[in-house]
């Protein structure tokens, strides 16, 4: 079952100018279709974390409604037909 | 470790044109005068003739982004921009332009990244510095957390310096207020092996064999925050700035003292000689005259603004015995401003131009080499960094004379030969000593 990303305009311009982006194959976890998705566009992996694999502090990732960073971080499932969405956070000065 | 990325060429910026403030970009010729301000809402770059009197702006670029660090590299030919678009988000990537902004490359992969293994992540990049004349692929950057990185191939791809990735000291320096930031890098102009750089707050730290060991250089320098207030390292250097004809002389701004060392910072010598303080972030060294270098004094670190409200200069021409305020030009009422580490810059023109910019967005600039001041710019965001060079000058740092400057035409006149340090000369003529 693919899964499909819905990403912020500033990500689309690294994307082809999509802001959802559907990937396929049945990801188990956020972190699976992390890594499918780095396979399709690549240009988004060093923008949504950093070197170690850690999602950027002031990104936010929700597998439906919910928060990864409040439910299982990137081991977080992936309910079949689940939208992930990737929304920066409320930052900055 | 070396990555490799593919480059997206991307108009202007990725910001979508909706949101997009209207964007103005300068084009310059041989003879004009750049300045590059970097601030925590984007980078814009200044164009003058060499009168340096009216300023066209150029940007803003990286909308939105704090800019800690910015370069021009001239080096065979380029006209290359180089800056640091860092986001609370999507974290910091080398950005430059070969036309003054018009098309801007952002790496598709970020280029300055650690490697997995050193379980490090990169937070910014504090310090852009392009290499010696004779190595033009070489560029360097200064990080946070600090280590330094290296480019041999004109900025395609980045490695850490593993001497500095893997220093023993590292896992007892300590981040200052800006957090853990290596700041500060000076290539010998003589010596290819060796190099100094400055982390707050971890102070001056030299290498004689090419990058592969560092040694604390922090001998009488102040760490009056520790127990031990002359220690190793630790110290909090805020800025370090090389004599433009003895390579062998720093000067240095630390978080409280002012110092110089003679012996290319082997040990160092106070020289807070007749200033309002001697805490302060920003010291350049004039690009051709010996022993004359700027600071702008802060009354402290409890109260980060200049003293007596008073916006001053300070410049010695006697490599320290003594410094006078320059404050022709300046406000010298009510003026609460604050000059970062990396917000004052020269040009290499004859006479020299100064320019810094302040945390309250004001870009001021001179072009007698300190003697008045003109405020060029207002109402920009807080100011982090400012660079200057003359567009198609001959990358030795050898002045340019501009002796129409009144009329806004000007006239280039190279110095003699001898009257500049040349590295392969000055090699020379310590052979002949020996």
């Amino acid at each position: 079952m693919p899964v499909t990303f819905r990403i912020p305009t500033y990500l689309a311009a690294f994307a082809g100018g999509q802001n959802l982006l559907r990937v396929e194959g049945s990801p188990a976890t956020v972190q699976e279709a992390l890594q499918s998705l780095w396979q399709i566009h690549p240009a988004l992996r060093d923008r949504i974390v950093d070197e170690q694999g850690e999602v950027r502090q002031h990104i936010n990732i929700f597998v439906g409604e919910d928060a990864i960073r409040f439910a299982d971080g990137l081991a977080t499932k992936v309910p079949e037909g689940t939208e992930i969405l990737i929304v920066p956070a409320v930052s900055g000065g | 470790m070396k990555i490799s990325g593919t480059e997206a060429k991307i108009p202007g910026s990725p910001l979508p044109e909706e949101i997009m403030p209207a964007v103005h970009h300068i084009s310059a010729k041989k003879g004009d005068v750049i300045v590059l301000v970097g601030t925590m809402k984007g980078a814009f770059v200044l164009r003058s003739n060499g009168a340096r009197k009216k300023w066209e702006v150029g940007g803003p670029y990286s909308v939105g982004s704090p800019v800690y660090a910015m370069a021009f590299d001239q080096r065979q030919g380029r006209h290359r921009l180089w800056w640091a678009q860092q986001s609370f988000r999507w974290g910091t990537v080398l950005c430059s332009s070969d036309d003054y902004g018009k098309t801007v490359t952002e790496p598709e992969t970020y280029s300055v990244k650690f490697p997995e293994e050193s379980k490090l992540a990169l937070k910014n990049i504090w310090q852009i510095c392009i290499g010696r004349a004779d190595e033009p692929g070489t560029l360097y950057c200064g990080v946070e957390p600090a280590c330094l990185f290296v480019s041999r191939d004109a900025g395609k791809t980045w490695s850490p310096v593993e001497g500095m990735l893997n220093h023993p000291h590292r896992a007892k320096w300590q981040p200052g207020g800006g957090g853990l930031c290596l700041h500060t890098i000076a290539p010998d102009p003589v010596d290819p092996k060796k190099m100094l750089i400055a982390i707050s707050t971890a102070g001056c730290y030299r290498t004689d064999d090419g990058g592969a060991t560092w040694q604390a250089r922090n001998q009488g320098v102040r760490a009056q925050f520790l127990p031990d207030q002359y220690p190793e390292f630790g110290q909090c250097v805020h800025k370090i700035a090389r004599d433009p004809r003895q390579p062998n002389r720093l000067y240095l701004q630390n978080h409280w003292g002012l110092y110089r060392s003679d012996d290319g910072g082997n040990s160092w010598q106070d020289i807070a000689n007749g200033v309002p303080s001697d805490f302060g972030f920003c010291m350049v060294a004039h690009p051709h005259e010996s022993g004359t270098a700027y600071i702008v004094p802060i009354e402290s670190d409890e109260y980060r603004c200049t003293p007596e409200g008073k916006l001053r200069v300070y410049r010695t021409r006697n490599a320290g015995k003594s410094w006078e305020p320059l404050t022709r030009g300046l406000p010298q009422k009510n003026a609460l401003e604050t000059v970062l580490r990396d917000s004052m810059a020269t040009d290499t023109c004859d006479p020299a131009g100064i320019y810094f910019g302040t945390r309250s967005g004001k870009v001021y600039g001179s072009s007698d080499n300190g003697n008045s001041w003109q405020a060029i710019l207002e109402g920009l965001p807080p100011v982090v960094c400012v660079r200057a060079a003359l567009v198609d000058g001959d990358g030795t740092g050898s002045p340019q004379r501009h002796g129409s400057a009144e009329k806004g035409k000007s006239r280039t006149k190279m110095r003699s030969a001898s009257s500049r340090v040349s590295p392969k000369r000055s090699a020379r003529a310590r052979a002949r000593k020996r």
